[in-house]
């Protein structure tokens, strides 16, 4: 029912007392949050620093712009709108193409521009920002995935998240959706955490609901055939969220464009618990290697990227 | 262990020590019990006085106990109506004075005085030893006293030794002729010794005391002997040479100056009653210590209403605590992270059931109506002032309805924080929409599960007492609540989250 902690300490698992008090305490200034807790701002400052990123088209403010808000969207065919202060994925509608007057939704639904400005009158008012204070809505461009995670991922996004210490990629896992997680990338709900070798890429092992699995539940596609194309690029990118944000612990939540390559989605703060379930490992000794390492020999993202893949390459793949 | 971190640890363990050493001085200096509830003896001492009148102006003194080894008096009172009353305190004595102009017949006059037994203290020594008293005897008391004392000081070497040894020759089966002639000139046994003692050059003096029994009445001091020794004044018993002053005597009075002085009166008879009463701890402190700087820095000193505030103050650093703990160490989810307290100070009003009981009832129809007012498409902030009026609305009803069906709990919801109750039922109804109502159930749970905990710690009568009358025990729990902000081990619940990872454990 219940495991030893003495057997987490030994696979170095890292707790969330761990990593609040030693990692995230000690190596994330306070007031750098609100760069990675709005949207917004992650974006602005990813677009300054030429990380890519989807593009942004416009931003909703104020209560009273939602009434034009058709005439910002007539231009618009598949597009994402996300709450700026949103947390965990929540208020993020995608609407995949239009039919008529309605919208389709990515789950298929459709909904009206009615709903639309409901959804984001919700949003300015604060529904789902922590704390419930007043928000932003950001209305972004469609990504177009990757064929690369065909028959990988059921209804939803997968993507790819990146726990970055002191600018060194150190764990990597790719969320795939499925039907018992609706679509949606969030483990505890049901999604498949496919852990991957930071040196290639390639599927280390792989979880639904803490057990292992070999093949998607839903496409039965076998795990073992993931490739991601460009790691060193994905790596490089998220590498570089380190050094346009300065925050020491990061998360950054990758995806696969089609046409654009890896484009930085969004950055958590707080990240990397469940990823180590998916990769089979604790983060402590990356972590640990990571903080006895001189860093004036890696300045840039390119030099720290082809370290890890050195230093933190799997001995065996899936 | 990180040396960077062996300030913290000293502040914590200063923390610690600060604490508990300010509980155990206030414990010390005016005797408030660690238990609640503790029961102290008292004996209540009754002197009364009968006396015949002869008329005329009159005076009657009675020598009070001086701070008696043993004992320390608490409350005394005279009982005699038509009488001014004084206690007078020379630096010689304590005497109580009763004065009349006019009067005649058969007088009664009481004092009561209540006394708790205490660890007599060690008592300061006269700077110098006390003159020794010149004996003046008449022949053939004279020969018969220095033949006396030869034998004695001829078999001891110390005043107590000397006394001791006389106490023997003075008994009443003694063959020592010299003892018997001496008993008939001076009957009483104690003032023969003193006599002797003095003659023989240590400072003796005569004492009265009272043997205290429980329930006793018409009881009569007894006289005692003390003498001067190199540790100070010892008492001995004249009759059964016993040193030391025994648990159950209290010291009447000293000197050679009568017990009782009745002026204008004749045939005065002095005779004490006594009885055993038990009394709270925490009163008799209250009472005995008011001028201590510990009590003026107690709550004690502060109006009721302001007490009754910080007994509730009071109690928020341990629910504090029960929180950190259950967030820290065991990983329990609730929803808003200190409500768990504010919802267990209400059970505190409420008691655990009723209050239970009210408040799954509101949040439940709050929920209720929160589900209703989505549809009316609000914005954020009027939705929750609507609900907050909602739930008072809600609120009077219930009580309303509980008082009529006779249930007087039903008043009690008013003490759930209205405000906190309207941003729960706000947030378990969002959480409802977004991650089900297995997440709202596992939230709302915990919340409780924390506030019962802490109601029932905070309801412990023993919680109680040391919270308000130890509130620098406080700083024991800051203490725990830093130390507990410096964990970084695995919480109770990644126990079972990361137990999966038993599989990938191969590296034995």
């Amino acid at each position: 029912m219940i495991i030893s902690p003495f057997k987490l300490k030994r696979m170095g698992m890292l707790g969330m007392n761990g990593r609040n008090r030693d990692f995230i305490g000690r190596y994330n200034d306070r007031r750098l949050y609100p760069l990675v807790d709005n949207k917004l701002k992650t974006k602005l400052l990813a677009q300054e620093h030429e990380v890519a990123t989807p593009q942004l088209k416009f931003v909703v403010k104020e209560q009273h712009e939602i009434s034009q808000i058709d005439q910002s969207l007539a231009k618009l065919n598949g597009f994402a709108i996300k709450p700026a202060k949103g947390s965990g994925g929540k208020g993020i509608w995608v609407i995949v193409r239009r039919e008529g007057k309605d919208f389709i939704k990515s789950s298929g639904a459709k909904i009206t521009l009615e709903d639309i400005r409901r959804h984001m009158s919700n949003t300015l008012a604060g529904l789902y920002s922590l704390g419930g204070v007043s928000d932003e809505v950001i209305v972004e461009d469609l990504i177009e995935f990757d064929d690369c995670f065909d028959g990988f991922s059921f209804e939803g996004v997968p993507d790819i998240r990146v726990v970055v210490f002191r600018g060194f990629p150190v764990m990597a896992m790719l969320r795939l959706a499925t039907h018992a997680s609706d679509g949606k990338a969030n483990l505890h709900q049901g999604a498949v955490g496919v852990g991957l070798d930071l040196a290639t890429g390639r599927c280390l092992n792989a979880v639904q609901f803490g057990k292992p699995v070999y093949e998607h539940p839903d496409t039965k596609r076998s795990l073992k055939e993931i490739d991601v194309p460009d790691w060193r690029g994905l790596l490089c990118l998220a590498s570089r969220c380190h050094d346009m944000t300065g925050l020491g612990y990061v998360g950054a939540d990758i995806v696969l464009d089609a046409k654009r390559g890896p484009e930085l989605l969004e950055l958590n703060a707080r990240p990397g618990l469940a990823i180590q379930v998916a990769n089979g490992f604790g983060l402590l000794p990356h972590l640990r290697h990571i903080e006895s390492l001189d860093h004036k020999r890696y300045p840039s993202a390119e030099e720290r990227v082809d370290y890890v893949m050195r230093a933190f390459a799997a001995k065996e793949l899936l | 262990m990180n040396r960077g971190r062996i300030p913290f640890y000293l502040m914590v363990a200063g923390l610690i020590v600060a604490g508990l050493l300010t509980a155990w001085l206030r414990h010390s200096a005016t005797e408030v019990p660690f238990m609640p509830g503790e029961q102290k003896p008292v004996w209540l001492i009754e002197a009364r006085i009968d006396f015949n009148a002869l008329g005329q102006e009159t005076t009657v003194r009675l020598d009070l106990p001086d701070e008696p080894p043993g004992f320390r008096l608490i409350r005394e009172q005279a009982a005699s109506p038509g009488y001014g009353f004084a206690v007078l305190d020379d630096q010689q004595n304590r005497r109580a004075e009763w004065t009349r102009r006019q009067v005649s017949g058969p007088q009664t006059l009481y004092y009561n005085a209540q006394y708790v037994p205490v660890n007599p203290v060690e008592r300061s020594k006269a700077s110098e030893p006390p003159q020794v008293d010149d004996v003046f005897w008449s022949e053939p008391e004279a020969t018969a006293a220095r033949e006396l004392l030869r034998g004695a000081t001829a078999r001891s070497t110390t005043p107590a030794s000397t006394a001791r040894e006389l106490i023997k020759l003075l008994s009443p089966n003694s063959p020592d002729q010299n003892a018997q002639l001496l008993l008939v000139a001076e009957p009483r046994r104690s003032e023969l010794l003193v006599k002797l003692l003095n003659q023989a050059g240590v400072a003796a003096r005569s004492v009265m005391g009272l043997y205290l029994e429980d329930a006793r009445r018409r009881q009569t001091l007894t006289p005692m002997v003390e003498l001067y020794t190199e540790d100070g004044w010892l008492l001995i018993n004249a009759t059964t040479a016993k040193q030391g002053v025994p648990e159950n005597l209290l010291l009447w009075s000293r000197g050679e100056n009568a017990q009782l002085d009745v002026i204008g009166g004749e045939s005065s008879r002095l005779s004490f009653s006594m009885i055993k009463q038990t009394v709270p701890a925490m009163a008799l402190s209250q009472v005995q210590f008011q001028e201590n700087i510990f009590s003026l820095l107690g709550v004690y000193s502060l109006p009721i209403e302001e007490q009754s505030m910080f007994k509730l103050l009071f109690l928020l650093p341990l629910g504090a605590l029960v929180v950190v703990f259950m967030r820290v160490m065991v990983g329990l989810k609730t929803a808003g992270t200190f409500m768990p307290i504010l919802i267990s100070l209400a059970f505190l009003q409420t008691s655990l059931i009723p209050g239970l009981i009210s408040f799954v009832l509101i949040v439940g129809l709050g929920l209720l109506l929160r589900n209703y007012l989505s549809y009316l498409n609000l914005l954020l902030v009027a939705r929750i002032a609507t609900l907050i009026v909602l739930v008072i609305f809600l609120i009077s009803i219930l009580s309303l309805v509980g008082y009529r069906l006779g249930f007087n709990a039903g008043i009690t919801v008013t003490f759930f924080p209205m405000i906190i109750i309207a941003w729960t039922i706000e947030r378990m109804s969002i959480l409802w929409e977004e991650e089900g109502a297995h997440e709202v159930l596992i939230q709302g749970s915990g919340s409780l599960l924390v506030a019962v905990i802490s109601y029932l710690l905070m309801s412990l009568g023993i919680v109680n007492h040391l919270s308000f009358n130890f509130p620098e025990l406080n700083l024991v729990i800051l203490a725990l609540i830093l130390m507990m902000g410096q964990y970084t081990g695995y919480k109770l619940s990644e126990l079972r989250r990361f137990r999966s990872m038993e599989q990938f454990d191969n590296d034995h």
